[in-house]
């Protein structure tokens, strides 16, 4: 069981390697919450437009648009996150005014290093403390954040500018930016990871890191794509024993010369199934996070029907 | 496991192995780049011959203790011989192994590029330049980019094959040279040292009209102690900008060289895929030299048979008649006995073909709408067990090569 009220929080971050559905996860995450009533803004960082497609929706920028019903999408642009900032903070009148400045904004939104981390997590943060404070209404923001790789840098950016800037209007920011980002009543890190190798090596080390760097709470582990367990142990003797060649040819007899094909693959879902289970289980010993298990769909296509389906699990796993 | 199919239009890696000098592998996450090179690095050391290195970002442990790397640390290892001799393999070159460690890779460089000593411990102890080293990651980027022209500058290696960084951007690695060369030449570093440049050339008082705002606009966001740091160190920085500038330039026109060529990995699930099919765009787009596609982890052909299918569907629907036949045809097999059971399994098994089936018809039609650029595709099945041993790299690099 996963934290009892993770949707409860009003900020909820998303990582994990790639590949393991994230964006999907993301998404179902933003979709329950909508259904249970909650007015969601939902942040893809990587601009990748994974996200909206989860919808089956078209790209969306920087302003976000409905793409269900109460749940609203926004790409991060860190250009428009600068701009945004610049305009609500120092009340710059027109920035083409700035001249050279216009110029550069560009570049440090997207060069210089760290300010890509700040702006992200500055926009978010902002979006939430408008809420709590009453002049914006997201009850939940979901974010598909950085990639575990990234994400120490990405949620850390906050305090390493506090850590380099000791005053002016950034350091006041960065303050309330670090509170809100550190208090698990309204803000978790979760990790989507799927029962594989690396996936599960990264949870492992990103939970270490987040523990000793982060001041960021952890919620819990989303484990994607668990196959389905097929026998039982005595379920699987009465398997092993169909695979003889005896009993393949009664199989063959009855259903035709595929039944050893249908036989072997078989064999090679509990195969995978099996190596999966061993890596499931080293992060079940390591970790002691809420663990919410979302199984392998076996569908054709991503889409809203797949956002629906994880919804579901996911509801499901949570007790909600 | 049989290789799955795709034979007609798979032409192997070998060629592109054998004639190129570097072989960039990039994809999306999780797609299994490091795998992949790693496992033509070895097939080429194997079957090819001469002196081969995998440049690795991140590899799995057990993936990196297979080739050596233990800990951490720049230098490259030479995979021992034994070691594939034990996997059965008699190689006719050898496999070195090197990790990128990002922040000793960003130390070598400022010890390189800086004009005496002293200025560069002024910058390895800087607060910034550790700020941006350890923890900003985008220096990742540049920083493999880098490591790979001097490996190469070495002329140590035949072939050097490198997988890319778990970049936000798969496309992120090209312009990393560009924009490190941008920062370093940019307008914004020359504003921000400008005060501090007390005693130059042109003094401190040039604060124009043009760059006048933008201080005081930094100044109040920023307070002017911070860009104080930011101002000295980049006075120091900017002391190695010619070396820098150049060198990135160098790093892009080997990126750009006839000797090296680029290996796209993808899994076939939509989202990487897509995501590869743009990425050769933008390869041939920017002319560089596209050598090859890897489908990788690809589900067996047989889940696509339709005897498979027909079988699966007379299991599910007369799974209790068949176990019947089974248990009078087969009264010697105590596990057959219980007829319940045995119509339960074989529902179960005939349920799970055409679960798998679903997703292997997904991948076939993906497949069927790539766009046959770059012309060499090469298909790696989904191994049963993980790949972490160089018996099973050897595994892959048969159907690299194949």
């Amino acid at each position: 069981m996963a934290e009892p009220d993770l949707l409860g929080r009003r900020l909820l971050f998303f990582t994990g390697k790639g590949g393991v559905g994230k964006s999907t996860v993301t998404a179902a995450t933003a979709l329950l919450a909508a259904e249970r009533g909650k007015r969601v803004l939902v942040v893809e960082v990587d601009a990748k437009g994974n996200l909206t497609e989860q919808f089956e929706q078209g790209a969306v920028g920087f302003q976000p648009r409905e793409v269900y019903p109460g749940v609203f999408a926004m790409v991060m642009r860190t250009e428009d996150s600068l701009k945004e900032y610049l305009k609500l903070n120092l009340r710059v009148p027109v920035l083409g005014r700035l001249g050279p400045l216009a110029r550069v904004l560009d570049f440090v939104a997207t060069a210089a290093p760290g300010v890509k981390e700040i702006l992200t997590v500055g926009k978010v943060c902002w979006e939430v403390r408008e809420s709590i404070e009453g002049r914006a209404d997201w009850d939940l923001v979901v974010v598909d954040a950085a990639a575990t790789g990234h994400i120490i840098g990405q949620l850390d950016a906050p305090r390493a500018i506090q850590e380099l800037v000791a005053v002016g209007t950034v350091r006041t920011q960065t303050d309330w930016m670090v509170e809100l980002l550190s208090d698990p009543a309204l803000t978790a890190l979760n990790i989507v990871a799927t029962p594989e190798e690396m996936p599960v090596n990264e949870t492992i080390e990103l939970v270490e890191r987040a523990r000793a760097e982060l001041q960021v709470p952890l919620g819990a582990v989303f484990v994607n794509r668990v196959l389905p367990e097929l026998f039982t142990r005595s379920d699987e003797k009465t398997f092993e024993a169909l695979r003889r060649p005896e009993s393949g040819a009664v199989l063959t007899e009855r259903a035709g010369p595929g039944a050893t094909t249908v036989l072997e693959a078989a064999r090679l879902a509990v195969s995978l199934r099996r190596t999966r289970a061993t890596h499931l289980t080293r992060l079940r010993e390591t970790v002691d996070l809420p663990m919410v298990y979302l199984p392998y769909l076996f569908v054709r296509d991503a889409g809203l029907r797949v956002t629906r389906m994880v919804a579901e699990a996911m509801a499901q796993e949570l007790g909600l | 496991m049989s290789p799955s199919g795709g034979e007609s239009t798979a032409k192997g890696l070998e060629p592109l192995l054998a004639t190129k000098e570097i072989v960039v592998f990039c994809g999306s996450g999780g797609v299994g780049k490091t795998s992949v090179a790693a496992a033509a690095a070895l097939t080429a050391a194997t079957r090819l011959g001469g002196k081969v290195l995998v440049l690795t970002i991140d590899p799995a442990r057990r993936l990196a203790s297979a080739l050596g790397l233990e800990g951490f640390g720049n230098l490259e290892k030479q995979v021992p011989p034994e070691a594939l001799k034990e996997a059965g393999l008699e190689p006719r070159g050898e496999l070195w192994a090197a990790m990128l460690d990002t922040k000793r890779s960003w130390d070598d460089l400022v010890l390189r590029h800086a004009p005496d000593e002293e200025t560069a411990y002024r910058i390895l102890e800087n607060r910034l330049y550790t700020n941006i080293t350890g923890r900003f990651v985008q220096s990742h980027d540049y920083i493999a980019m880098e490591r790979l022209f001097d490996l190469h500058a070495t002329g140590a290696y035949d072939l050097i094959v490198i997988d890319t960084p778990p970049t936000r951007n798969a496309l992120d690695f090209l312009d990393a040279p560009k924009r490190m060369a941008e920062f370093f030449g940019g307008r914004l570093l020359r504003w921000l040292t400008m005060p501090y440049r007390v005693g130059g050339k042109r003094g401190a008082r040039v604060l124009n009209v043009a760059s006048r705002p933008f201080y005081q606009l930094a100044d109040r966001i920023l307070g002017s102690e911070f860009l104080q740091d930011i101002g000295e160190f980049f006075v120091n920085f900017q002391s190695m900008y010619d070396g820098f500038a150049e060198r990135a330039r160098a790093v892009e026109a080997l990126l750009h060289d006839r000797r090296t060529t680029f290996g796209v990995v993808t899994t076939l699930e939509g989202s990487p895929l897509r995501e590869a099919e743009f990425f050769c765009e933008q390869l041939i787009d920017r002319k560089y030299h596209l050598g090859a596609l890897v489908l990788n982890k690809t589900l067996p052909d047989y889940l696509l048979s339709a005897d498979g299918a027909r079988a699966a569907d007379v299991l599910v629907a007369e799974a209790g008649p068949v176990a019947e036949a089974l248990a009078a045809g087969l009264p010697d097999a105590a596990e057959l006995s219980d007829t319940a059971r045995t119509a339960r399994v074989l529902g179960t098994v005939g349920d799970s073909f055409r679960n798998f089936a679903v997703v292997a018809k997904r991948e076939a039609e993906l497949k069927g709408e790539l766009a046959r650029q770059p012309e060499v595709v090469a298909n790696v099945p989904n191994f049963e067990i993980d790949i972490y041993d160089i018996a099973g790299l050897a595994r892959i690099g048969e159907h690299l090569f194949a």
